[in-house]
């Protein structure tokens, strides 16, 4: 028989769970009605309280670790947290938000209990009580299918996964587990937007635009046109609220001396060394290769690029549309169109 | 003031990026069709983590860099034919298995007791760097389980920056939700640090660099020591590639104008 624990963690007000946190405790739920099994929900916040009501409707048992030494993402800290939440719970099966909070301090929990960890999963089924995890390999090249025997298994859920859980909100309380705050030798000092400006990463965008290094590639005139380049792709982006991605080759002709447009950031790559986000709709300008088309696009549904190129085999079978067009005269007509159609 | 450091950065090897991958069964784990033919490049984060902890090692003189690589000898010489010339380390070889596919906790087993032995480390002076996923497994747990093995209890993820200050405490900026950095003050070494892209280019080659490595490298290769990686009760239950192929509509005969209207219609459709 299984027992279920779920880990959750306060976003940065100290007192809402985050939306990775509520999409572990819907795919706990799920493991938990899929097994008969028992579930508990741990969270780590400042003030536990509004959590805890927020998942009140749930109705399994709540634990809790707070306190002003557990506020900031930390390794020492969130590490003793999550180990002291596990122990109280003395679960087999841990789900794990994929946070960046979490996934820093998950695997060495694991180790703690003698458990082992698998990340980046995207499914989580239980059928006769063998439960099977689905992860890519290989930078999202290779699907597969894994189990454990070992445990607790430890198992940190990719984001966007699963839906969020939504229940009403009702007084609960959460059972206070009590931990010794470790020496503590790493302060946070807050966060940092890679550069001024125009934010251009929204994870929660609709539309992922996607940058190709043809942008500073010599145009028809024989000559470059990178500023206009960068005024075309951050119109698009103020027009759509989309979130900017860019090819690995794009980024890296900043390391080598190349024009750049400036906004763009190792932070915007996707593909081998970058990203691979999931939004509903991308697409891709200005790029050839199998970086943005096969691996940054694995998880966008609609797909539909720009290219010169007719031929580009990187394209053809993973794009629903290929537009062979110029997008310098594209985005501008578009860009065009979209600021006509505000109201 | 300059603080001299023990860097060590845990590298592996991965098929080049360009590669086309197909999964294969074998009789202990999946792997890769023709995986030891493959041409093989040094995991892109992981050296990042080499080319930042060169450039920390430079600016620190008195410090020392080892670059701890697990894989096939006659892979790991290979891809050492080329890292070898970028920057100057000793190499820490381990004879074991190549890809994706054999369980993490094992393959940090053997790389924190590696590390552990390593003659003359100062664990007091220890950085141990990597890259923060790999490029096979892409797990991003290894580094953070040879920490804990290690009891490090610094430890940080999807490292952009590392500024180190006079009194050998620094700054970290690390990768988070929504394209920003977390910066945090650690009071100094040991610390783990798993890096994501970093600053820095990559180091072209220098001769007389890769002449001075290879002193070393070879003989480390000669005498590196065979290891298996247990499973751990990790099962595969199916290994394949996707299958799923979009019939792309090609679109080579409407105007600019034409394909602004369709694609404004279709970000604004629901």
């Amino acid at each position: 028989m299984e027992t279920i624990l779920v880990l959750t963690h306060a976003d940065d007000s100290g007192a809402s769970l985050t939306k990775p946190s509520l999409e572990a405790v819907t795919a706990g739920l799920s493991l938990a009605a899929q097994l008969q099994a028992p579930l508990t929900i741990g969270i780590v916040a400042v003030d536990p309280a509004t959590a805890a009501n927020t998942l009140a409707s749930t109705g399994v048992r709540l634990i809790a670790v707070s306190g002003e030494a557990f506020a900031q993402p930390r390794y020492a800290t969130d590490a003793a947290a999550c180990e002291a939440l596990c122990r109280a719970a003395n679960a087999t099966m841990v789900l794990v938000p994929g946070s960046s909070r979490f996934a820093r301090v998950a695997a060495g929990v694991a180790h703690r209990l003698n458990g082992f960890i698998d990340t980046h999963i995207t499914g989580i089924n239980a059928a006769a009580e063998n439960i099977e995890v689905t992860r890519w390999f290989y930078r999202q090249r290779i699907e597969v299918v894994l189990s454990r025997d070992s445990r607790p298994w430890f198992v940190l859920l990719d984001a966007g996964t699963h839906a969020p859980f939504i229940g009403e909100a009702a007084a609960a309380i959460a059972e206070q587990i009590a931990v010794q705050p470790p020496t503590i030798r790493t302060t946070v000092a807050g966060l940092r937007a890679p550069q001024q400006g125009a934010q251009t990463i929204r994870p929660d965008a609709r539309l992922l635009f996607v940058a190709g290094a043809g942008w500073t590639k010599k145009q028809p005139d024989g000559q470059t046109h990178v500023p206009e380049a960068g005024d075309l792709i951050l119109g698009l982006l103020r027009a759509t609220s989309a979130s900017l991605g860019s090819s690995k080759s794009l980024v890296d002709q900043g390391g080598e001396g190349h024009s750049v447009l400036p906004f763009l950031t190792h932070l915007n790559q996707i593909g081998q060394t970058g990203a691979t986000p999931r939004h509903p709709k991308g697409l891709s300008t200005c790029c050839h290769g199998e970086e943005p088309h096969v691996v940054g696009w694995r998880f966008i549904a609609e797909r539909r690029a720009i290219s010169l190129d007719p031929n580009c085999g990187w394209a053809r079978g993973k794009a629903d549309v290929v537009y062979v067009a110029d997008a310098f005269q594209v985005i501008a007509k578009l860009n065009a169109l979209l600021e006509a159609a505000k109201p | 003031m300059p603080t001299p450091l023990h860097l060590v950065v845990c590298a592996g090897i991965v098929p080049d990026p360009l590669q086309t991958l197909e999964p294969i069964s074998t009789a202990i784990a999946p792997g890769l069709k023709n995986e030891m033919v493959l041409p093989a490049v040094l995991d892109p984060w992981a050296a990042s983590a080499l080319y930042e902890a060169a450039a920390l090692a430079a600016r620190n003189p008195g410090s020392k860099l080892w670059l701890v690589s697990l894989g096939p000898k006659a892979k790991l010489q290979q891809v050492m034919m080329t890292i070898a010339q970028k920057v100057p380390f000793e190499l820490v070889p381990i004879d074991g298995p190549i890809g994706g596919f054999p369980d993490a906790h094992s393959t940090a087993q053997v790389l924190a007791e590696t590390i552990a032995a390593l003659p003359g480390l100062d664990r007091s002076k220890l950085l141990l760097f990597g890259g923060w996923e790999s490029a096979t497994r892409g797990a991003g747990v290894t580094l953070q389980l040879v920490g804990e093995r290690l009891g490090i209890t610094d430890q940080f993820q999807g490292v952009d920056q590392i500024e180190l200050r006079d009194d050998g405490s620094f700054e970290v900026l690390e990768r988070v939700e929504g394209g920003k950095h977390q910066a945090s003050v650690c009071a100094g070494a040991p610390a783990v640090l798993g890096w994501a892209t970093g600053n820095l280019a990559e180091p072209r080659n220098n001769p007389q660099v890769g002449m001075a490595n290879m002193r070393t490298v070879m003989p480390a290769l000669q005498k590196a020591k065979p290891t298996t990686l247990p499973a751990n009760g990790l099962r595969f239950v199916s290994v394949a590639l996707p299958k799923q192929q979009r019939t792309t509509r090609v679109v080579k005969d409407l105007t600019p104008d034409e394909i602004a209207a369709e694609l404004a219609a279709w970000i604004g459709a629901e």
